[in-house]
């Protein structure tokens, strides 16, 4: 079972629900129609396409989607839309297998409810996780239309075949909305006999892998577009924080409101009584206008207690890890070979490096903000989030209501990127409502609070260690990894179990559980208490893939240069598809072989090896394998660069990626993601940082905060290798194997090994002195 | 009682005269395509036209544009077909779209300038708008793409 099943189940348990609720009903609704747009037009215009709700007569085959007696198809969405044109892509694969009328079907992102089970949206997951679901539903409707189709057609099933929107028998045929229409189908399935059901082979797809116009974009191009912060509701008054000193264990020891009240539009302020601890500490200004709330706050005098990490800065986290790498006890191992200490104690040799990575902000271009009430007995809270079923609960105990009395109502996220994995300001609304007797009140946070109390990448030290016998070659490996957890933070209940038993948060290692063939490896994950003591650490894009990966595949181009090895032959010797790397069905069926693949092809096309490069100029490599062993999408990635040896600045000239993600189904969708991806990565290995001062990052705003701007995008060259195998995901592959690229083409140019992330203009030049002085 | 013409329309608003236009345009006049990011004008997620000049809202208050005319992403094109519009759903642009009125109406006033635009020209203006979701190479093809879909529309008279 896959983790994210593992994890569905664990969900449905807690949510006291039974297996049933995962069967599949096929039957005809008629006028009860249990879905369609879940709100009024004024709430949820997230699509312009939309009519309304499925027509009175639909036929609904299953929970997830609906046919009309005009043909009109709906489908139903789980998955947060925050960039990843999710709902296009989903939509895609149900459609074809039922053999939908593309132009006829609308999608509908959902509200919460229990019925729709796990409703997560990140890990490059949706498509992985959604791909044999929707296949068996859009095949269950299809063979209700066919038999029905058929018997309007007076003829047998095995006569027709399905096309398009239509059932078709030799000349004859009749469209899906007329069957909807004139038949009533009542035929019902047990999830038994509709995973029995027979798939479309791959030759007869007709939308996958297809190009496609995403469903989401229109209405981005003409401001129509509605996200959380673009929600409104008559009557409701304005919210801004203001945050205390610390993240957690900030006491308010008094409040003057003289200057605020001075503000014309400034009601009141409210002190935060939080049952679920997620926003301690928290004081927020009312007014009957935004830019009311935001002066009244700067003019509201607060005095706190501030908790015990008012004074810690990013060095003190970094310098816990490296301790906490050198004590060999503590931490979790994911891996713990047998022989991986007879290997290092009986090495010629042992070469080992430390890498650092520092804290990086989402800036997700939409701030945080949730709209919340009271409305029929419902707490509603309105607002774009990547993690309803983790935060709804969370909701339900800061309010001190049964969780049937809360639902989330989904809009756009204006960006994702993990941070709404995180749901704290849907708390923090909810509270500030029931502060007002359930009045609509809307939370905004300006750009500075939401960085304050950004749930950041965790500062992160990993120290990896190669035992090589005396000719040089890897007889055994260790990767010790110490950052902030999000999973112990935010969800612990999600975390997986190490080898030695002991709960380990995934993503705070994952890709450092590597395909390389390098002999009995141990790779240990240690919790920095002071991050998590500090600040909230959160999930960010491509999570502990985009900085193990930094780390190990460093290491690699600097083993293979101490070995005197091409960096690339180096990684092709040691990506065998044997043992533990050998691969397996339905995830990664041929294992490392597909990474060497991936490897093989980026050399070819990115002309690995040419000597005509100007002086300064230089390629690097690096491969992995995006976010999860058991949802590997085969990646690799080459930067050319050139580094100014004057200023020290390094500039990314071209971007090339092969990835093999099984099935593409939306193919520009994919490149979209593939692109963004590939610029976060260099966004964080060249541009990006802050660092945490006196319990806070640094960076409060674009003006000390610097992502990459336009004109320093390169061109990117990207290629998916061809495959019919189970879609894996791409939502961060892309950025994975771009910062150790970076750092090991910049050794390449000048010959200087960086290891701390970003490689900023000062310590390159650090680097060129100590060469010259060395 | 302040007065200014909004997509061709004249509108009041009863707001204090330093409200950032920003916020008259989303709250008071229930136009959000307009968006909030960084507060400070360093993102241009909050892009509109002044006078025809491409102008950050969040920092322009709105005494300032007493009179003026102010053109927001609702108002570019009566159908949404501005040439640039249509390159960016041609050329599947926008991510999670957040940035992107603001990117279009940069990129709309970057035509008058450059009918013909560099790469460099491309970089030099479209600099100040922030995507987070790193569209930034189809911005560029975008631009190019409506740029001569606009030259053919409308021919030099010179």
């Amino acid at each position: 079972m896959g983790k994210l099943e593992r994890i569905a189940m664990q969900q449905d348990r807690a949510d006291g629900l039974k297996a049933t609720r995962r069967s599949f009903l096929l039957t005809s609704a008629g006028s009860a129609f249990l879905f369609g747009f879940a709100r009024k037009a004024s709430a949820s215009q997230i699509y312009p396409i939309a009519d309304g709700a499925p027509e009175s007569g639909a036929f609904e085959p299953t929970i997830w989607s609906s046919v009309s007696p005009d043909g009109q198809i709906n489908i139903n969405i789980i998955r947060a839309e925050m960039g990843q044109h999710v709902g296009t892509a989903l939509a895609r694969i149900m459609a074809d297998e039922m053999e939908a009328d593309w132009s006829k079907v609308q999608i509908t992102q959902v509200d919460t409810d229990p019925k729709w089970g796990l409703m997560v949206t990140g890990g490059s997951w949706s498509v992985w996780m959604t791909w044999d679901l929707f296949r068996q539903v859009g095949a269950a409707a299809r063979t209700v239309l066919l038999e029905e189709g058929a018997k309007l057609l007076g003829v047998s099933p095995a006569q027709c075949i399905a096309r398009k929107g239509q059932i078709i028998a030799g000349n004859k045929s009749i469209s899906y909305g007329d069957i909807v229409q004139k038949a009533h189908p009542t035929r019902t399935f047990t999830p038994e006999e509709m995973a029995k059901l027979p798939l479309k082979p791959v030759s007869k797809q007709s939308l996958i892998g297809k190009d496609v116009k995403a469903l989401d974009i229109p209405a981005k191009t003409t401001g129509q577009a509605i996200y959380g912060i673009d929600a409104t509701l008559e009557g409701m008054v304005y919210a801004r924080p203001k945050l205390p000193p610390t993240r957690y264990g900030s006491r308010v020891l008094s409040v003057d409101e003289s200057d605020a009240k001075k503000v014309k539009g400034y009601e009141r302020y409210i002190v935060i009584e939080d049952p679920s601890d997620t926003v301690p500490g928290w004081v927020v200004v009312i007014a009957s206008s935004y830019p009311a709330a935001i002066r009244a706050t700067d003019a509201l005098k607060v005095t706190w207690a501030p908790g015990k990490t008012a004074s810690v800065s990013e060095q003190d986290i970094i310098d816990y890890g490296r301790k906490q790498i050198a004590d060999k006890n503590g931490g979790v191992y994911v891996f713990n070979d047998p022989g991986t200490d007879k290997a290092f104690s009986s090495a010629s040799k042992v070469f080992e490096q430390t890498y650092t990575c520092a804290s990086v902000m989402h800036y997700t271009m939409e701030p945080m903000n949730a709209l919340a009430r009271l409305h029929d007995g419902k707490w509603e809270v309105h607002c774009g989030n990547q993690w309803q079923s983790l935060f709804l609960p969370v909701i339900a105990k800061a309010l001190s209501v049964p969780e049937k009395e809360v639902v989330m109502c989904s809009y756009l996220l204006g960006g994702g990127f993990g941070r709404r994995l995180n749901g704290d300001y849907a708390v923090a609304a909810a509270l500030i409502s029931k502060a007002l007797s359930g009045k609509a009140v809307k939370l905004i946070l300006t750009r500075s609070d939401d960085m304050q109390f950004d749930s950041f990448r965790s500062p992160s030290v990993q120290t990896l260690r190669a035992a090589l016998n005396d000719q040089k070659a890897v007889t055994s490996w260790q990767h010790h990894a110490s950052a902030g957890w999000p999973t112990k933070v935010m969800a612990p209940a999600f975390m997986e179990k190490g080898v030695d038993g002991k709960p380990y948060d995934q993503f705070a290692i994952a890709g450092a559980d590597n395909w390389y063939d390098v002999g009995p490896m141990q790779v240990r994950a240690l919790s920095n208490d002071l991050a998590e003591a500090t600040f909230r650490p959160g999930w960010l894009r491509s999570v502990s893939a985009g900085w193990t990966s930094w780390a190990y595949e460093a290491f690699m181009d600097e083993l293979a240069h101490d070995a005197g090895k091409d960096p690339l032959e180096f990684r092709l010797e040691h990506l065998r598809a044997t043992g533990r790397n050998a691969g397996s069905a339905p995830n990664a069926v041929g294992g490392a072989e597909r990474q060497a693949n991936v490897l093989r092809r980026l050399a070819e096309k990115c002309g690995y090896g040419k000597t005509n490069l100007p002086a300064d100029t230089a390629l690097g490599i690096a491969t992995t394998f995006g976010q999860e062993r058991n949802m590997p999408t085969w990646t690799a990635g080459a930067v050319q660069v050139h580094v100014d040896r004057k200023t020290g600045v390094v500039t990314c000239q071209k971007i090339w990626l092969v990835l093999d993600a099984g099935t593409i189904v939306d193919p520009d969708g994919a490149a979209a993601q593939t692109e963004g991806g590939a610029l976060w990565g260099l966004s964080m290995a060249l541009f990006e940082s802050t660092k945490i001062v006196n319990g806070n990052p640094q960076a409060h705003n674009l003006d000390n905060y610097t992502p990459i701007r336009i004109a320093d995008a390169p061109e990117i060259d990207i290629e998916f290798i061809k495959s019919t195998e189970k879609p894996t995901g791409l939502g961060e592959p892309g950025v994975t194997a771009i910062g150790a690229a970076i750092a090991n083409a910049v050794f390449n140019a000048v010959g200087v090994r960086l290891r701390h992330q970003p490689i900023r203009p000062a310590d390159v030049l650090a680097g060129l002195q100590a060469k010259t002085a060395g | 009682m302040i007065k200014f013409k909004l997509n061709g329309q004249y509108v009041s608003v009863d707001v204090p005269e330093d409200t950032p236009l920003l916020w008259v345009l989303r709250d008071e006049l229930k136009l959000t395509g307009t968006k909030f990011s960084c507060g400070i004008g360093e993102c241009g997620a909050c892009t509109v036209h002044v006078g025809g000049q491409s102008t950050r809202s969040c920092i322009t208050p709105v005494s300032s544009v007493i009179e003026a005319e102010v053109v927001t992403i609702e108002g570019l094109d009566p159908q949404g077909q501005h040439p640039v519009q249509e390159a960016w759903r041609d050329i599947q642009v926008p991510q999670c779209g957040y940035c992107q009125s603001g990117q279009i109406m940069q990129a709309a006033c970057l035509l008058k300038t450059y009918p013909d635009p560099t790469d460099e020209q491309i970089d030099g203006v479209m600099a100040g708008n922030l995507c987070r979701c790193m569209t930034y190479l189809r911005i560029r093809k975008a631009i190019k793409q409506a740029a001569a879909a606009a030259r053919e529309e409308t021919p030099s008279h010179g």
